[in-house]
Formats: structure tokens, sequence, C-alpha cells
């Protein structure tokens, strides 16, 4: 069991304790032991309470014992991203200027979990206030890739990523606002879902953009993404922008996926196969998976997103205008750091933030306050949300032809460490996934290859239309049983 | 005062809401609770938390707006305004910028004014009413200021006038029918020593008969109607004097020093704040059908005016009476109840006007508070009808009544008031009074008919003042004459 | 797709911007922070390129409306616990800052 910790699934899992093989106390021990060891090496986590963990474990046992379990999941650890309230834990979002705060309250998701007697095992670290590409962004230190150490884990969600990757936990709940919950599955060889907007309650977790964020799973394959799915979506009354619940479970979906995809129209856009900086490596990669998917009975159409190229541009304004009003209440005043030295309010706002906020968040703060300033709303704060219309309706006439769209989730497989200098250099990088955030629609990164030299993963990306999480896990699923490699394994060295 | 300039005055009301939760939060909305106790992390802008609307509020900003014959558009929406201010929570209010909840509609004055010259009776016109939420309150110190965040969250109307007002007088006319609307819509309570309303003045001169605005000057700090009428005409002359001189207004905002009865300058304008105002992604539009409108109408209550007509045409009340008991809709509701209880409405007009609120004044209670009830005042105004107890007996009872809330019947009964009708029991006091006081009758034979008044008091005295005054007097007359 | 002129890069002032924004920046990294949002501003104005007339502008991805709750007042949280992660507070009861001064909110 020890040394198959990090290809065990929730489901896995689940069975393990529902037939009484192992009791949670038992698992999340392991799960410790074997974060111990990792961490040194990842540091895919900025905190991990082994108290407080074995608390809620045992509290699990003791659940499962009076033959009460909340259920199957009772006792299973999971990891948030740092940007997720859990009451009585921190919340620093990867930045020095939470650095002293401690959530009051729960958000949605972690009530969810909490429902169903998961165990909160740990917070996960990320680029700073979910800006960034790599986890370098993170306040705190890098996070490393599990594949290669040199490496990024990708971000903003490179944390969870990473643990999930390493096996220091089964699943992970991340965040994603361009492309932060599949950039950095695919990167880590693992499975990433972003769900369609409003289908998972963003009550208590720290906006970054409120109109592009959805909290989304990371897990170690598609059967588990639909299980997260199932426990933490749904319509909450403290979150406006959520849906009306789904009327089916993801799980069963996935269940009843079947052997092949016959009768699937798969999109697959030319402007996402003509990308400069395109890397050959994952344009191989995915060759072999359209392939793959043919083979499996799906009918490949060519579709066209004549807009992609705007959508970076349109992203940008429209999340750091969006961040700039979401980050101007960290201010010092009522949670969080206050700066030492002030004279008067404008220094204590000033200086409080300007100690606290990194140099990406700066940035982005300074280009979200721009494009809302006095006399270029219009020019691009405007501007960017037609595009955004554009780039909707692109996927909407898209998925008249097909069910779902195919492509690449990044330009290339992880980079190295320090590797990416430039921002825009970094922005560029989020071609593939950044649209689907834009549209509001829902997308799940897979992992496909592993290229042979690096030995780095590549992940491919299934996107479906609004509400079609049914569609994309269905295809997602057939994929993963039928791929050639079977398992995702890093082999993290000196452990 | 000059007469060389035209005033042009706009005013800006803020309305706190009367609504048992917060704007975007479910923390109670309550005056006076002992600070920081109603609070959670929406309203203190604590990471991650969300705002969800108050339908009732918005509700009654639609309301208020139909009672100022706004337009009401099938569209709506929230955005955020930007600034940094420690009151504000989020550093960014959540209001609305460009499509209100109501637009376009209008308050009629007339009659006279604070100052007692008669009003030019016109419409004032109402440029706008939006929603937003209300800022936290600051407590100032020596050198820091704390923070209670109970007020932070509350709903708050803005009532944006035109700037139709020339005069303090028509600021003042203009506030009161303001008020009277939005208590009438019981939409809130506008109680300004509670900040539940706020005014703030917008005032430019210019020469007579130009067309264009002079430059404008916001006054602020002003905690009644009475120091807006003051500070305008204050204003007005100040201003007066600088452009008589050949000088020119800078933009600046200027607050009122009540004690010392000037403005002073609290900051210039150099340039206009960047709100950075943008649709607010944590809230949906809000979209209203026409059939949705109409419906809202059915909601709107009687107008003052229009009840102040039916009190006079259905009860037969004189105008002064109709515009005192309308003037607020609390006595106004009292006098509603109680009139379908009396069969004579003027008596309880009457006693409304002259004893009652008089009592609430001096007992500086609201008609809500009072112990006398519609009911109550009903009873015994038919007591007084049914010749049970004298007009001058009333009196004591309605005291009574109005110290401890017993019933007329009840307190009557108590104190043996019961008024003496029996005419052979008051023959028997007017002959034992004209027994007692042979020279009075002297003097009445003698045509001193005012004598006649002695006698009344005698026989009062006799009675205990239970004798029924009418039939005295009768008796009296027929004795004597 | 019609292709306009692109938009001309603005004169951006980040020493403004960032006073609006309430962030002191390191003035040995002014010039830095220039840069960076001059080349930004640059990338994006491709938005320019683009004829967006009579096109609506997305402010929520899918149409939907009237979101709202009912005027119920629930408990609100204790004060211990709200002000548990203030800074500097006042008597137990309020949070305390540099003196602000009423009705103004330029500072």
């Amino acid at each position: 069991m020890k040394n198959n910790l990090n290809k065990m699934t929730l489901c896995d899992v689940s069975d393990l304790l529902i037939s009484g093989e192992i009791t949670s106390s038992e698992l999340c021990s392991l799960y410790l032991s074997r974060t111990k060891k990792m961490e040194p090496k990842i540091q895919a986590f900025l905190k991990v309470d082994e108290d407080e963990i074995l608390r809620q474990a045992s509290a699990s046992d003791k659940r499962r014992g009076e033959g009460k379990p909340l259920s199957r999941f009772d006792g299973i650890p999971i990891s948030l991203k740092d940007v997720i309230n859990a009451k009585g834990e921190q919340c620093t979002c990867g930045s020095k200027i939470l650095e002293t705060y401690n959530s009051v309250y729960d958000a949605t998701v972690t009530e969810r979990l909490r429902n169903k007697g998961l165990v909160l095992f740990g917070r996960n670290n990320m680029d700073e206030f979910a800006m960034g590409s790599s986890c370098e962004n993170s306040a705190y230190f890098s996070t490393k890739n599990p594949w290669d150490i040199s490496r990024v884990p990708g971000g903003s969600s490179g944390g969870s990523a990473a643990a999930v990757s390493a096996g220091e936990v089964p699943a992970s709940l991340g965040s994603d606002t361009g492309g932060s919950v599949r950039q950095p599955a695919a990167f880590c060889g693992v499975v990433g879902l972003k769900p369609t907007y409003g289908r998972v309650s963003r009550y208590g977790l720290v906006a970054y953009a409120s109109s592009l964020d959805q909290i989304g799973p990371i897990t170690r394959d598609v059967k588990d993404s639909a299980v997260l799915l199932d426990i933490i979506s749904g319509c909450d009354p403290k979150d406006s922008t959520t849906l009306p619940d789904s009327k089916i479970s993801f799980e069963e979906i996935v269940n009843a996926s079947g052997d092949d995809l016959s009768g699937l129209r798969i999109g697959l856009p030319k402007e996402y196969f003509e990308v400069d900086g395109l890397d050959k490596d994952i344009k191989f990669s995915v060759d072999k998976t359209i392939e793959k998917l043919k083979s499996l009975g799906a009918k490949m159409v060519d579709v066209s997103l004549p807009h992609t190229k705007y959508a970076i541009a349109a992203y940008y304004v429209i999340a750091t205008a969006e961040a700039s009003a979401n980050l101007a209440r960290f201010d010092g005043v009522r949670y969080g750091k206050r700066t030492e030295g002030y004279n008067d309010l404008n220094e204590l706002y000033s200086r409080s933030r300007g100690e606290g906020f990194g140099e990406e968040v700066k940035r982005r703060i300074l280009l979200g306050t721009f494009v809302l300033s006095s006399g270029y709303y219009d020019a691009y704060y405007l501007k960017a949300q037609k595009v955004r219309t554009l780039v909707k309706n692109d996927f909407d006439e898209a998925f008249k032809k097909c069910d779902i769209i195919f492509s690449p989730v990044t330009p290339t497989p992880a980079f190295e460490i320090g590797g990416i200098t430039d921002p825009v250099q970094m922005y560029l990088a989020d071609i593939y996934t950044i649209s689907v955030n834009l549209a509001g629609n829902c997308a799940i990164s897979v992992p496909a290859d592993i290229l042979k030299e690096s030995n780095l993963p590549v992940g491919v990306q299934f996107l479906g239309p609004a509400f079609g999480e049914d569609k994309i896990l269905k295809v997602a699923k057939v994929f993963e049983e039928n791929r050639d490699i079977k398992e995702f394994i890093p082999e993290v060295k000196y452990v | 005062m000059s007469n060389k300039y035209d005033t042009v005055i706009g005013l800006e009301v803020h309305v706190q809401l009367k609504t048992d939760s917060k704007m975007f939060c479910s923390c109670k909305n309550k005056y006076g609770a002992e600070p920081n106790t109603l609070v959670c992390p929406v309203c203190m802008g604590y990471p991650g938390a969300m705002p969800v609307p108050n339908r009732k509020a918005i509700e009654k900003t639609i309301i208020a707006g139909m009672m100022c014959s706004c337009k009401i558009p099938n569209f709506s929406k929230f955005d955020r305004k930007s600034y940094f201010y420690p009151d504000m929570a989020k550093n960014y209010q959540i209001s609305q910028y460009d499509l209100p909840f109501c637009e376009h509609g209008k308050m009629h004055i007339y009659g006279n004014g604070f100052s007692g010259n008669k009003l030019d009776e016109k419409d004032i016109g109402i440029t706008r009413i939006h929603l937003e939420e209300d800022a936290a309150k600051s407590t100032h110190f020596s050198n820091y200021s704390g923070i209670d965040y109970n007020k932070g969250g509350i709903p708050l109307m803005e009532i944006v006038s035109e700037p139709d007002i020339t005069t303090a007088d028509e600021a003042y006319a203009y506030l009161t029918a303001l008020k009277q609307v939005i208590q009438y819509g019981n939409i809130g309570d506008c109680d300004m020593e509670k900040g539940q309303l706020r005014c703030d003045v917008n005032i430019s001169l210019k020469p007579c008969g130009r067309k264009e605005f002079g430059t404008k000057i916001e006054l602020k700090n002003l905690n009644s109607f009475r120091a807006v009428h003051r500070a305008i005409d204050y204003e007005i002359i100040r201003q007066a004097e600088i452009l008589d001189e050949g000088g020119s207004m800078n933009q600046e905002t200027r607050g009122w020093n009540d004690d010392k009865g000037i403005t002073y300058l609290m900051r210039t304008k150099e340039s206009a704040h960047d709100y950075r105002y943008f649709p607010e992604p944590d809230l949906l539009p809000v979209i209203f059908a026409d059939e949705d409108i109409s419906e809202l109408r059915k909601n709107v209550p009687e107008l003052p005016e229009a009840k102040k007509a039916r009190f006079v045409e259905a009860h037969a009340l004189t105008h002064f009476d109709a515009q005192v008991l309308t003037s607020e809709k609390t006595i106004a509701d009292f006098f509603d109840a109680g009139v379908v209880l009396t069969k004579t409405p003027k008596l309880l007009a009457n006693w409304i006007i002259s004893e009652l609120l008089r009592e609430l004044s001096d007992a500086n209670i609201g008609i809500a508070d009072s112990k006398i009830t519609p009911k109550s005042l009903a009873e015994m105004i038919e007591l007084i009808n049914k010749k049970i107890i004298s007009g001058k007996i009333a009196k004591t009872v309605f005291s009574e009544m109005f110290k401890t809330g017993k019933a007329p019947a009840d307190i009557v009964k108590e104190k043996g008031l019961v008024q003496v009708t029996d005419e052979s029991v008051i023959e028997e006091f007017v002959d034992k009074a004209i027994a007692e006081n042979p020279s009075q009758v002297e003097e009445y034979k003698g045509g001193k008919k005012a004598v006649l008044q002695y006698f009344v008091g005698q026989v009062m005295k006799l009675s205990r003042g239970k004798a029924n005054p009418q039939a005295v007097i009768k008796l009296i007359k027929e004795k004597l004459d | 797709m019609t292709k306009n002129k692109t938009m001309e890069t603005p004169v951006i002032d980040v020493g403004y911007v960032a006073k609006l924004a309430k962030l002191e920046l390191d003035p040995l990294s002014m010039d830095k922070f220039q840069k960076d949002m001059e080349s930004i501003v640059e990338y994006v104005n491709l938005l320019g390129e683009l004829d967006l007339k009579g096109i609506e502008p997305t402010a929520h991805p899918f149409v939907s409306s009237n979101a709202w709750r009912e005027d119920v007042a629930k408990e609100s949280f204790s004060r211990d616990v709200m002000l548990s992660n203030a800074p500097d507070i006042l008597d137990d009861e309020l949070i305390r800052v540099p003196q602000v001064i009423s009705g103004e909110e330029d500072i």
C-alpha cells in the first residue's frame, strides 16, 4: 500500500476504507510520511498541519466505527490551493500580505468537502493571488515539477498539481482563471478540470477575476474528477453567479461512458495548430492522440476559432481590471499585514500594499487600474468585453459542427525554473486555455504522452460547450482507458 | 440679498432603507448596536466574500421612484465605484453608475416656505434614484480614528435632484416633501440624527439671465433641514459678495459649521475623482418586464396629496386639519384606524390635532409609541357623543389614557367620572346653588346674564364636575328666567 | 474581419497609476514597471484591429438576471472573530487607523 500510494485514486482509497483494510488515521499517516519525504524536493505545500489532519482522520474513523460515515469518501485526504478559505486555517494566496490572515469561515466548496467527511490535508503553494503560470510568483518559494525538479509545475495551481502528481495527496482543488488548473495538470501529468462558469460556487474563493474564476479538481484520473465535481458543484445562494444544480451525476456519466467514441464529432480549430511556438514534440504527441481518437471511432471536423489571437489581449484587460478592484481590499486595515512605518492613511495603504504584493501582482494591478481609468475605459475594457463576445460566438458557432473541441493544453512542455522572464512571453503561453474562461465554457486537461528525451508529460485538452461537462468527461474517460501510456507516475529523484 | 444673480441649487439626498437585513449580506440593519457586532465577511470585505442583493431593498427603491413619478427602466445593473477609504471595506462601493433603478421623476412643492414667505408652486425634477451600500462609521479621536462596520453595507438610496431649486425655502420644501414620500412609502424612517437621511447641496450663482451655470460649490455636513436652509442663505450671500467684487469661484467642497453659522473650506476639487466604474461582475443584472413593473406599482401606497383630499371629501375636514393629519403617515394611519370606529370624524381630528400631538411633543415621543390607540381614542369620543362624559371630563380621561394606556371606559368607571344627566338630580344641585347664592340671583334677575356662568360653576362644584353642562344651563335658565 | 489601424500606445504615467492603486513602488523599479506596462499595453492594443461595431459587450458569460435574496436578518459573526485578524484594535471594539476626516475621500 505504502509503495502504491502515489498511484491511488480517490475511488481506490475509498474502497480500502469501506472494506476496512485501512483506517483514515492510518491512511493519512501514510500520506503524511510520504509528504514529509517529498516536500524537501517538491515544496508543493505552504502548510501541512499534522495534528489537525490526524484529528480529522480520527473523527472520521469514529464515524465509520459507529456505522455513520458521511459518504464513501469519509476520511480521504484532499488538499486545497491556498486561495480557498477553510475556517481556522491560513489563506495566504501565496502572498506576504496575507501571511498573518486566519480564515474565519469556510468556502462553500470547503463546506461541501467537510459534509462528505473528507480530510482537509494542507494548503498548496500557488502563484501569488493566482497570477502566474509557473508557481514562480509565490512570495514564499517555487514549487518544483515532480517529473523534473529543475522545472516548473505550472501555475497558478502549481502546488496542487505537484502534490497530486507526487502522490502526496490523491486529489486537490485548484482554481482556473485562464488555465490555472489545466496547464499545471498538463505539466505534471495529472487530470485538471475547469467546470462551466457558475457550476461551482466561488463563495470563499479569494477572487482574482470574478467573471473568469472557477474552482476545479486536480486528480489522478478522469473518474475522480467527476466524483469531485459531483461533490463541489451546485447552486449556492451565497454566490449570485452560480447555476442551477445539475440534474445528472457526473460520476454516473463517466461510469456509463462506454468503450469507444463512435458518433463523436471532434472539432480541430485550425488556428490552434497554426500557433507560432507550438513545440514540435507537443505537436507530435497531439497528432498521435488525434490518431488514437480516430481509432476509437471519433470523427475529426475542421473548425475555426477566428478570434483566437485576440483572446489573450482581451483576457489580460478584463482579468487585470477585475483584479485591480478585487485586490483593493488588501490594505492592512482589517486583516493581513499592515506596514510598520506610516504617518497617515495614504502611507498605511501604499506601504502595506507596496511591501505586501509581489512584482507580478503589482504589474497586473497597475494594468487593471490603467485600463479602467478615466479616458481609457472604452478603448480597453469595453473593447475587451466586446472581443469576449466574439470569442464566445466563435465557440458557439464551432459547436454547431462538432460535439467537443480538441486541442493542446500548452505550446511547450514544462519549462525550466527561471526560463521565462518576459511577462508578455509568459502570457502568450496561455493561448490554448484562456479562451475557455472568456467564453465561460468547460474544459478538461488529460495526460496523453511522455516525451522520450526529457521524460516530461504532455497533456491534451477536451473543450466542451457551456454545461457540457458530461461530453468532455465521457471522451476524456474513453481516451484515458485506451491511451497507449497507462500510468503517469513521476520518479521523484533522491527520495 | 442681491438681485443680480440667479441661484442654481441641486440636492443629493442619501436615504437609508428600512429593511431587516443589509444590502448585500444578511447582517441586521439596525442602529445603535454595540460596535462591530453586526458584521460578517461580506460587509467587512474579507477575502473570498461575495455580495447577494436584498430583494426588498430593490423593491423599495423602485416604489420610491414610482412615488416620485420616475420612469422605471426594464434593465438595471450594479457597478463598482473604486476609492480607498477605511469606511469602505472593499475599497470599492457597490453602487449604480449608468443604469440606475429610477430616472426622470419630480417632486411637487407649494405652500409656505420655512422662512414664512409663500413658495412659487413648482415641480423640482429628480434626475435619478439609485441603490448602493452605505459606508462604515468612523469615530474621531486625537490623532487616530476608530471604524465600526455595523453601518457598512446598509442599503442606501441616492436621490439626485435636477438643479431646479433656487432658494433655501425651495430646498427645505423639497426635502420635507421627499421625507414625507419616503415615510409614506415605508421606505425609510429618515431620522437625520441617526444618519438615516443625509443631504449634500450643490450651489452656484450666475448673472441673471445667463444660461451657463456658474462654478458649483458642494456643501456638506448639514445635519438638519434647518441647517440646509441656513447654509444656503449664507452661501448665496457669500458667493454674491465674491462675485460683486469681481472675484471668481473655484470648485470646492465646503462644510457647514452650525454653531458659527458659516461655511468653511474642506477641500478644493482640482480634478474629479477617478472612480473607475465598471459593471459589478459578482452580481447579475436586474431585469423587470413591464408586467413586473405594473405588479410593483400595486404596492405604491396612497400619496400624501391624495390622502389629504380624501380626508377633506370623505370626512368633511378642513384643509388645515387634513394637512396636519397627513403631515406624517403614522398620524394619518392613526386617524384612518380611528375614524371607522366613530361617528364624528371632526371630533376625532380635533382631539388628535389639539391634544394628542401636543402631549406627544411634550413627552418627546412619536405617535407609534403612544399609549393611546386609535381604538381607545375613538371609544373616548363615543363616550362624549353618548354624553356619558363631558368634553371637560374627557380631558381628565384623556390625560389618564395617555399616561397609563387604560381603556377610557375603565378610567371613567374607576374614577367615577360618569356624567350626571339625570335632570332630577341636577335639579337638586341647581336648587341648592340658587338657594345658597341669593345676591347672584338678584344680579341675574337684574340683567347681568353673565352671572349664569357663576351658577354653572357652583353646580359643577356641587356635582363634583359630573353634571352635564348643557342640562345645567338649561335648568338654571328655566329656574331663573 | 476588417482590420483597423492598431491603436496608438497612450502615454502611461506609472507613477500616477500607482497612486490611484495605492501602491508604493520602489523608485529603482519604477523604470521597469513603466517599461513593462508599455510593452503589455502595446500588446493589448491588438484589440484595436477589430471592427467591433454593433457587438454587445459580455459582462457575464451567460445571460441571466435577478439573482437576489429575501430580506431576512441572520445572526452575524461574533465581534471577537471578525476583529481577530485586525492589526490594530481600539478598546476591543473598533478598528484603529490614522485619522480619517469626515466625508473626506481624497487621501
